[in-house]
Parts: C-alpha cells; sequence; structure tokens
C-alpha cells in the first residue's frame, strides 16, 4: 500500500514569491525520509506541495510535477481532497480537534468522509490507536476530551488520527519539536514501525533525529535570505552524515553553518 | 576595574542602589480606615458647606480618598508605590461610576415596577380598558415582542451566520471588502432609518399594512451587522491549524468548516447571536413606524398591528396618568429580566459548548 513519489521540476510561489526552486527527488515506498536544512529554506512547503495543502494558503501555487506511483498529483482532473486522503499528514504543533473526545479525533477523518457502523469504527480505533502506541494510555477514556492529554499523547493521537483514514504516505513537518525527550522518543520508534505499512517523510531540525530515523535523508538550503529554497543534495542518511558530496552539506551538519 | 566588581552602593554615587529589599509598606487597615476618614471628612464638608447633593458629598469624599491615599503612600512607601496606589484608586473608581448608574437604574425599575407586576398583568391584554383606569397587561405586548424578535433572528441569524462565514473562510479579494465595509457601515445605521426604510419600502411602495413582521424586517436589519461582525471574531479565534488537520485528513472544505470550525466557536457565536437579539428586543422607534401597537391580542405577525414591550412602555408613559405610569414601570421591569434573561442563557450555552480540557 505504500507508493513511490517521484517528484520533478517542482517550484512553490506564495503569491510572486518564489518559495522553493526547481526541486526534482524520489521518495521511496516503505522507507523514511528526512528533511534537513535551515529554518525558512522551503523544507515545510515542499512537504505540504506534496499532498497539495500548499495551495490552502492564500496566494499559495505550485508548478512541476509530483507522480504518485504514476499518477500526477497536479495533473488536470485531480482532486485535492483525494491526494489528501492518500497522502496524510502530521503537524508541528498537535492539534487534536478540541471539541472532540479521543475516540471521536481518532474516526474524524473516516466519520467526516462517510458513513460507518459503529463496531466498524470501533475497530479502526483500536488499531490505529494502537499503531499509534497510545491504546494502553487511553483505553479507558475515549470519551474525554482529545485535549486533555499531555503534548506528546497528544502527538501521537494526531498520528492515530492520520492513520486511521489508511493513507499511503505519512508526511511529518517537524512532528517532535514540541516534545519533550521521552516522547520523541516515543514517537521516533513509532516512525520505525510505521515504516513498515507507510512511505514517510520527516522534516526535522534535529540532526540526530534524522540520523536515527531516516533511511535517506534531503538537504535542502538557500542562497540568501528572500531567495527561493534548493534542494542541494539527497542521499543515504549515512552517506549523508559521513561522507557528503556537497560541502554547504558538511558545513550545516557539523555546525559550521554561515 | 575595581569600581565594577564593587556592587555595593556608594555614598556620592547619582542613585545609591537600595541594600534591603525590604520597604515600609502601608499596613493592612491603612486604606479602609483612609476611606472611613474620607467618607467622614466628605459629610462634614458637605454639612458644613450647606451642600444639598448627597452624590457631591460622595465625589468631596472619593476625592479625599484618592488624594490621600496617594499623599500617604508617597510619604511612607515612596513614588513608585503612591502611583500604584492611584492608578488602582482610579480604576475602582471608574468601576464604581459605570456601576452606580446601572444598579440605580434597576432598582428603580425594580421598585417602581413590582407594583402592578403579578400574574394578571402578565397573561391579560388592555383590552377595552381606558387609559387612566388601574388593571390591564401586557400579555399582547409579550406575545408582539417574542413573534417580532424571533421573526427577526429568524431572518437575520442565518444571513449574518453565512456572511461571516463567507468573510472568514472564502472572501478574498474586492468583493469580500466590499462586504465587510457595508456591514460596518449598517453598524451605524440608526434604528429610526431602518424603520423609515422598510417603512418606505414595505408600506408606502408595495402598499402593506402595519404587521409585526414589517418591524421584524426592521429589527432583522438592524440586528444583521451584530451578528456577521461578532461571528467572525468567532471565527477567526478557531485557529488555522484545526482547519488544516481537517483538509489534511481528506476532508472537503465545506465539511471542514461544518464539523470543526463551526462546532469549535459554536459557544461564541450563539453569545453574539443572543446579544444581538437582546439588543434589538429593546428597539422602539421601527416598532413604533411599522407596528403601530395594539391593545387586544394579535397573534398572526403578518396581519395587523401588533404591540410590543417597548412600545407598550412609551406608549402607556405617553397617557400620563397613574395607572399608565405604573404600567409602564412593570413593562421596562420585563423587558429588563427578558433580556438578562436572553444574556444569562448565552452565557450557559457558551459555558456549555466551550471546548473542554478537563482530563
Amino acid at each position: 500500500m505504500a507508493k513511490r513519489i517521484d517528484v520533478s521540476g517542482l517550484s512553490a510561489y506564495y503569491g510572486s514569491h518564489k518559495a522553493i526552486d526547481d526541486i526534482s527527488m524520489t521518495v521511496e515506498p516503505r522507507s523514511v525520509t528526512a528533511f534537513i536544512g535551515p529554518s525558512g529554506c522551503g523544507k515545510s512547503t515542499f512537504l505540504r506541495t506534496l499532498n497539495r495543502m500548499h495551495e490552502v494558503t492564500p496566494g499559495g501555487r505550485v508548478e512541476g510535477k509530483v507522480m504518485l506511483d504514476a499518477e500526477n498529483l497536479y495533473g488536470s482532473g485531480v482532486d485535492p481532497v483525494a491526494v489528501r486522503r492518500t497522502v496524510g499528514m502530521v503537524f508541528q504543533r498537535p492539534n487534536p480537534f478540541p471539541t472532540m473526545s479521543i475516540f471521536d479525533n481518532v474516526a474524524a477523518g473516516l466519520r467526516l468522509n462517510g458513513s460507518y457502523k459503529k463496531t466498524e469504527l470501533k475497530d479502526i480505533v483500536e488499531k490505529s490507536l494502537k499503531g499509534a502506541n497510545l491504546w494502553n494510555e487511553v483505553k479507558d477514556r475515549l470519551n474525554k476530551p482529545g485535549s486533555g492529554l499531555s503534548g506528546g499523547q497528544q502527538q501521537r493521537l494526531c498520528i492515530a488520527r492520520a492513520i486511521a483514514v489508511e493513507p499511503q504516505v505519512l508526511l511529518m513537518d517537524e512532528p517532535c519539536s514540541a516534545l519533550d525527550p521521552i516522547s520523541t522518543l516515543a514517537i521516533e520508534d513509532l516512525i520505525g514501525e510505521l515504516k513498515e505499512r507507510f512511505t514517510i517523510v520527516i522534516v526535522t531540525h534535529n540532526m540526530q533525529q534524522a540520523a536515527r530515523v531516516s533511511d535517506r535523508t534531503a538537504f535542502f538550503n538557500l542562497a540568501a535570505v528572500g531567495q527561493p529554497g534548493k534542494l542541494i543534495e539527497i542521499d543515504e542518511t549515512e552517506r549523508i552524515f559521513s561522507n557528503p558530496s556537497v560541502q554547504a552539506t558538511e558545513d550545516y551538519i557539523s555546525g559550521r553553518f554561515g | 576595574m575595581s569600581v565594577m566588581t564593587d556592587r555595593r552602593p556608594v555614598a556620592d554615587g547619582g542613585n545609591p542602589l537600595p541594600v534591603s529589599l525590604k520597604q515600609a509598606r502601608l499596613p493592612r487597615w491603612a486604606t479602609p480606615a483612609l476611606a472611613l476618614v474620607a467618607a467622614g471628612a466628605g459629610c462634614g464638608i458637605g454639612l458644613g458647606a450647606g451642600l444639598d447633593s448627597t452624590v457631591q458629598w460622595g465625589l468631596i469624599a472619593a476625592l479625599l480618598f484618592i488624594l490621600g491615599t496617594f499623599a500617604l503612600a508617597a510619604g511612607v512607601e515612596g513614588a513608585r508605590q503612591a502611583k500604584d496606589r492611584l492608578a488602582t484608586c482610579l480604576v475602582w473608581v471608574c468601576f464604581l461610576l459605570a456601576v452606580v448608574p446601572l444598579a440605580s437604574l434597576l432598582w428603580e425599575t425594580v421598585a417602581r415596577g413590582s407594583k402592578v407586576l403579578d400574574g394578571y398583568f402578565l397573561s391579560h391584554s388592555m383590552g377595552t380598558l381606558p387609559d387612566a383606569m388601574p388593571g390591564g397587561g401586557i400579555y399582547h405586548a409579550i406575545i408582539g415582542t417574542l413573534e417580532q424578535v424571533g421573526l427577526a433572528a429568524l431572518i437575520a441569524a442565518p444571513v449574518g451566520l453565512l456572511t461571516a462565514i463567507y468573510l472568514v473562510e472564502y472572501g478574498r479579494g474586492r468583493l469580500a471588502k466590499a462586504v465587510t465595509f457595508f456591514v460596518d457601515v449598517m453598524t451605524g445605521i440608526p434604528s429610526i432609518v431602518a424603520g423609515l426604510f422598510v417603512l418606505s419600502v414595505w408600506i408606502l411602495i408595495l402598499g402593506f399594512g402595519p404587521s409585526g413582521f414589517a418591524g421584524s424586517m426592521a429589527l432583522a436589519i438592524l440586528m444583521m451587522p451584530v451578528v456577521v461582525r461578532s461571528t467572525e471574531e468567532m471565527l477567526k479565534l478557531v485557529p488555522n491549524e484545526l482547519r488544516e488537520a481537517s483538509l489534511a485528513l481528506g476532508v472537503p472544505k465545506w465539511r471542514t468548516i461544518l464539523k470543526v470550525v463551526l462546532p469549535t466557536s459554536i459557544g461564541g457565536i450563539t453569545t453574539g447571536v443572543m446579544l444581538a437579539i437582546a439588543r434589538i428586543t429593546g428597539e422602539t422607534a421601527p416598532v413604533l413606524l411599522l407596528v403601530w401597537g395594539a391593545k387586544t391580542i394579535n397573534n398572526n405577525p403578518f396581519e395587523d398591528a401588533q404591540q410590543s414591550l417597548p412600545l407598550y412602555v412609551f406608549q402607556q408613559w405617553q397617557q400620563g396618568s397613574d395607572a399608565s405610569y405604573d404600567r409602564a414601570w412593570a413593562a421596562a421591569l420585563v423587558l429588563i429580566a427578558f433580556v438578562m434573561i436572553l444574556n444569562l442563557v448565552a452565557r450557559g450555552i457558551a459555558r456549555w459548548k466551550a471546548p473542554k480540557t478537563n482530563r
């Protein structure tokens, strides 16, 4: 069920401002690809172009192709809503729906998209919460509001919510940056398990995290403030962190940047 | 540079640093004691100078209290503490100034209005009773107000809500700016103008007679911008992350608005609508122009003149007899109670619907 993503010649704009320039890369199925790079270099923007969330921002538009297996996400007649059901997303800050219980939060994606039987939903919710390593912590209080959980639990709830709709690809935008080290570890372990089933792309500012969880790493950079961000290189994580082919990557990773 | 490392105060330096963190403080009883002294002095000055208004006594006492606090604090505690106390005093005085008219209005209305307010008054109309006679009631006015305000809310709430949703969720560019501008203009429309507008279109041009519905239309015009404004503010408070979270799950935009954005803000939106209803409940001018007022019960808001509470108060006051004054006060009390109940219900709904965070 995991799919390969093939990006070619992708540029994204906010109004007239070009945020990322001519990016081409391949994201392998059933693996974790990490995006690293300085703030403002377009990692998040690029991530959001992969499930057409970029165009939700006023003025956001995209040029180029994103192939999900054989289908172009930006082809004519493609429904962004259908794209987002196939390519799920987890955000930087945990954002459970405040009006819904834990159960309803996980079931939200299914329930808002169609009608399901109660028993069917129960199974999916349990499976998703187990998949997000949260089941044991919340199984006795599924009807309590999701916003009452701790930050780390909320983030895992959001992951459960995202995997409940059975996407092919899971995009994660700095999923651990608001969490403490223990919750971060829980999420990293989870990513390791999830990659058996999903294609995972993760944006992170934490170099160790990229080294720990990812199979491949892409380094983004920008020439100067106000310039569009570019993909510098993408390679096996091991290679990027030991022997990158571009000097800028080594500078950034070893902290000699700027 | 031994001077830099020596952080103790130097006698000849500009501002010697305080050696201790402790400072002289006024004792706790100082403020109430000062208030008592100021009140006594205010009364004394008032009596001595022969001022007959107790309001003047109060003002003198308040002024003495503020000046006394400032002077005392400046002497004992220092300039910063004195300013702090002065600001605190001013805040309290302003609060009291705002509450006094409200409390006295409530007191006056309750005292005068409770005289004839009883079950009979609430359940009977004026009928054929002469205005100078005691008796009669406001049943017809309550029916009229409920129907007119209800119809107005039925028109204005959906239109206002949808306008706000358009402005916040969809509106971009010139059209949205124009709508915002006109909503702002509409907020400032005097109620008499709204009444005259409906009068000229509905009654003079289209030739309909006076009716509760005609009044509802004018009230709806007044209510709509208030609903738009308050709903807009509430929708803007919904964090964008929630919308994105829902969109990223593959939920279409309209369902996101319906199932995520609106439930999150429904408490605030209901409060806004309730407050808008409370605001139009007291409108007299459009009702006077369009509903005309009646002495008997008319349950049909679409035909013939009706009565409404504020108009009833106005008309009874105009009659000028003792009995009609009593009725006017009682009706005013009912009107205030009605608005207050609406407010309480709005607060209750807001609290009940607010996103819960308990574990």
